[in-house]
């Protein structure tokens, strides 16, 4: 259900980004993705990159092919960053699995994001 | 992208040539504006800080709702503590309906949840999806206002307090630099107005909440603790919050500027009329009657309820002891019905015990009877009991603020004071009589086993009044005044005042019997000597009336004798010439 406007927002969001969708590209093909990751930045900032950068990265190694990523350009979309009370930048807001999780910052400690993830766990369970 | 157009417009901003009046946007909230003298700092940041529960919120609150209705600025509420819609449940209490201001776009309130808990801190960061947020919010309506309530959360809810500070330094930047007025407002820190010393930041204008409970009764003062480039009143405003918000009650700002009318308003009774220059009291001065309990101060205030009453003019009596039923039943006993003009509503009883409220509460609730009713005359019976609600200072500049104000609106203002028995009675416990322009003192008299009530005009300013204390007395007929006995013995009064007034009465009925017994001794005397001299005279009269007849007697025997003669001598034909001219001489001889 919720996936396709989820898309269509995030197309409309940030097209200069082709990078996001195409790590996304696998889960799509699986209907209902088990993990769905939002990263809301402001502008294409080296911070913002240097996030996206890291978090694909992150994607890649620790949920390849279950994961559905949206980045939202908070300066396009603002009255985004008010849905999912977004305040500092850049935020990584898990919305599934449940419960909501909310990372800050340019995820390049790369343990605490894991941790915010609740990654440490489902590695370890895995 | 705004941060690089802030970063221009603050350059811009620096080079540009400063108007040397700070300009001032009016907050709305009443007596705030007469404090500052027009406002906060338009285009700036204020600080309004306190402890918890003090009414920031409420005041940023008030702050945004004038601006969007009074002053056409929308503002934008950033809550970071309430959600908007128990914000909109908390001021709907005070007429605030915020729901509607939002569909009117004048008004939008964001809310900014920060949990701590849910929250990973993985790297740099920066609060740009707040700049966003609000940015979104200040265009979304054309925001003029801003407030931040309370931006402080930002600490507990995020990690790195020093990313924080930096993005709240840009953040008052950046709301300068759009040239809006905000509100932020911050939690009483130990040591310092804020917690996380917010007052860093804000340096513009700071004002201080403060809610105290003295004696269980609770007041709320407001203290502007700086504002930069503006004067201002730097005392401690005692302020309320009720159904209308906000209200800051300005000390001193009255100024004696008021108008002195020179129309008179009765007493309520002819005696005390007169002895107040023949025509009462002033209208819209103050008059204090002062005495000890049961001398019968309400009575006079109810005497000079029902005459303005009844002379068309609207009467407002705030009772602190009496319930209305019970003033009305007291009032009849002594002849004064009250109730036709409670009927009218030209007599309006508002009946509370004083500790219902703090002395400002009361203040604003005798404010703002005053200005709905807009009576010509104002009781208060007694204020003696304010002092059980705050301290002697504090009523007594609350009373010179009740003053000021009734006397700016030409209200003739009636207060009683009870004085307690054994202080001097000349001496009110509030000290007010220097305030009063009309003081009458109401005495009890004890001698002689029994209590009598004097009444005394202390002094009235601005007219002839009497200086006799007169007695008086009430009965079902009402108010009798009596001239109390002055003699060289002193002031009677009651019995002792009948008693020498008889004594008085019994010497004066003698001397006046005396004087009368001497009189008519008088009058018989005269009318003794008179008949004596009448009789003398009628003795005379007579006498001389006898001597009269002998004298016309002897006078007819000669005429007889001389016209015998002269009849003889014709007869003998003699010389009747000479005889008769030498006869007369030889005639009384012979």
């Amino acid at each position: 259900m919720k996936p396709p406007p989820r898309r269509s927002g995030r197309a409309k969001g940030r097209p200069a980004k082709k990078a996001a969708p195409r790590v996304g590209k696998a889960p799509r093909a699986e209907k209902v993705p088990e993990w769905d990751l939002r990263l809301y930045v402001a502008g294409q900032t080296a911070r913002s990159a240097i996030a996206l950068e890291n978090l694909q990265r992150i994607c890649r190694t620790h949920l390849e092919g279950k994961f559905q990523l949206e980045v939202v350009d908070v300066l396009k979309n603002p009255q985004l960053a008010r849905g999912d009370q977004i305040l500092a930048l850049p935020t990584l807001v898990r919305k599934l699995p449940e419960p909501m999780k909310k990372i800050i910052g340019d995820l390049s400690h790369e343990e605490r994001v894991l941790i915010g993830l609740d990654l440490r766990e489902a590695r370890s369970s895995r | 992208m705004p941060r690089t157009s802030a970063k221009k417009s603050i350059r811009a901003r620096a080079d540009a040539p400063r108007s040397p009046r700070l300009e001032k946007a009016p907050s709305g909230i009443q007596g705030l504006d007469e404090i500052t003298e027009g406002g906060l700092p338009r285009g700036r940041p204020t600080l309004v800080c306190g402890g918890p529960g003090c009414g920031k919120t409420l005041f940023a609150m008030e702050f945004l709702v004038r601006g969007a209705l009074r002053y056409g600025e929308p503002g934008v509420f950033m809550a970071f503590e309430e959600t908007a819609d128990e914000l909109a449940a908390n001021v709907a209490s005070l007429g605030f309906d915020l729901p509607r201001l939002e569909a009117q776009k004048k008004l939008t309130i964001d809310y900014v949840r920060v949990e701590r808990s849910e929250i990973q801190e993985t790297g740099e960061f920066d609060l740009e999806g707040l700049f966003v947020r609000l940015q979104y919010a200040v265009s979304s309506v054309g925001a003029r206002r801003v407030v931040l309530d309370t931006i402080e959360s930002l600490f507990s809810g995020l990690p790195n307090p020093a990313i924080l500070r930096a993005e709240i330094r840009r953040l008052f930047r950046w709301l300068k630099d759009h040239g809006l007025t905000v509100v932020v407002t911050g939690e009483k820190g130990e040591g310092n107005l804020t917690r996380q010393g917010l007052e860093e930041y804000v340096s513009d204008c700071v004002i201080f909440l403060d809610h105290r409970v003295i004696e269980q009764v609770s007041t709320r003062r407001l203290r502007v603790v700086k504002y930069r480039g503006s004067v201002h009143g730097t005392n401690e405003y005692p302020f309320l919050i009720d159904e209308n918000g906000f209200s800051i009650l300005p000390v001193t700002s009255m100024g004696l500027s008021h108008r002195a009318s020179n129309q008179r308003i009765s007493t309520g009774h002819p005696r005390l009329d007169e002895m107040l220059g023949g025509q009462g009291y002033y209208e819209g001065s103050s008059i204090l009657v002062s005495g000890t309990a049961g001398t019968g101060k309400t009575t006079i205030a109810a005497l000079l309820a029902r005459t303005a009453c009844e002379h068309g003019r609207r009467v407002l009596y705030f009772s602190f002891e009496e319930s209305q039923d019970q003033l009305v039943r007291n009032m009849r006993s002594v002849g004064l019905d009250l109730r036709p003009c409670l009927s009218r509503g030209t007599l309006r009883v508002i009946a509370s015990r004083p500790t219902v409220h703090g002395l400002e509460q009361h203040l604003v609730a005798i404010h703002k009877q005053v200005s709905e009713l807009k009576p010509a005359v104002v009781v208060l019976d007694p204020i003696t009991n304010m002092i059980s609600v705050g301290t002697v200072t504090e009523s007594r500049s609350m009373l010179t603020r009740l003053i000021d104000f009734l006397k700016v609106k030409g209200v003739t203002t009636f207060f009683t004071s009870l004085t307690i028995g054994g202080k001097a009675l000349e001496e009110t416990d509030l000290g007010i009589s220097s305030l009063i322009d009309t003081w009458l003192m109401l005495a009890m008299v004890r001698s002689e086993g029994e209590r009598n009530r004097t009444l005394a005009i202390i002094k009235s300013r601005g007219m002839a009044h009497s200086n006799q204390a007169v007695e008086y007395r009430f009965s079902s007929r009402g108010l009798e005044l009596v001239d109390t006995y002055l003699g060289m013995s002193g002031v009677l009064t009651g019995t002792a005042r009948l008693v020498k007034e008889a004594e008085d009465r019994a010497v004066l009925d003698g001397y006046r019997d005396d004087l009368e017994l001497r009189e008519r001794e008088r009058e018989r005397r005269r009318r003794g000597a008179e008949a004596q001299v009448t009789a003398l005279r009628e003795e005379l009269a007579a006498e001389v009336a006898q001597i009269d007849r002998g004298i016309q007697d002897v006078t007819r025997r000669r005429e007889r004798l001389l016209h015998e003669r002269q009849v003889m001598a014709r007869s003998r034909k003699a010389f009747a010439p000479s005889l008769a001219g030498k006869r007369p001489k030889e005639d009384p001889r012979s």
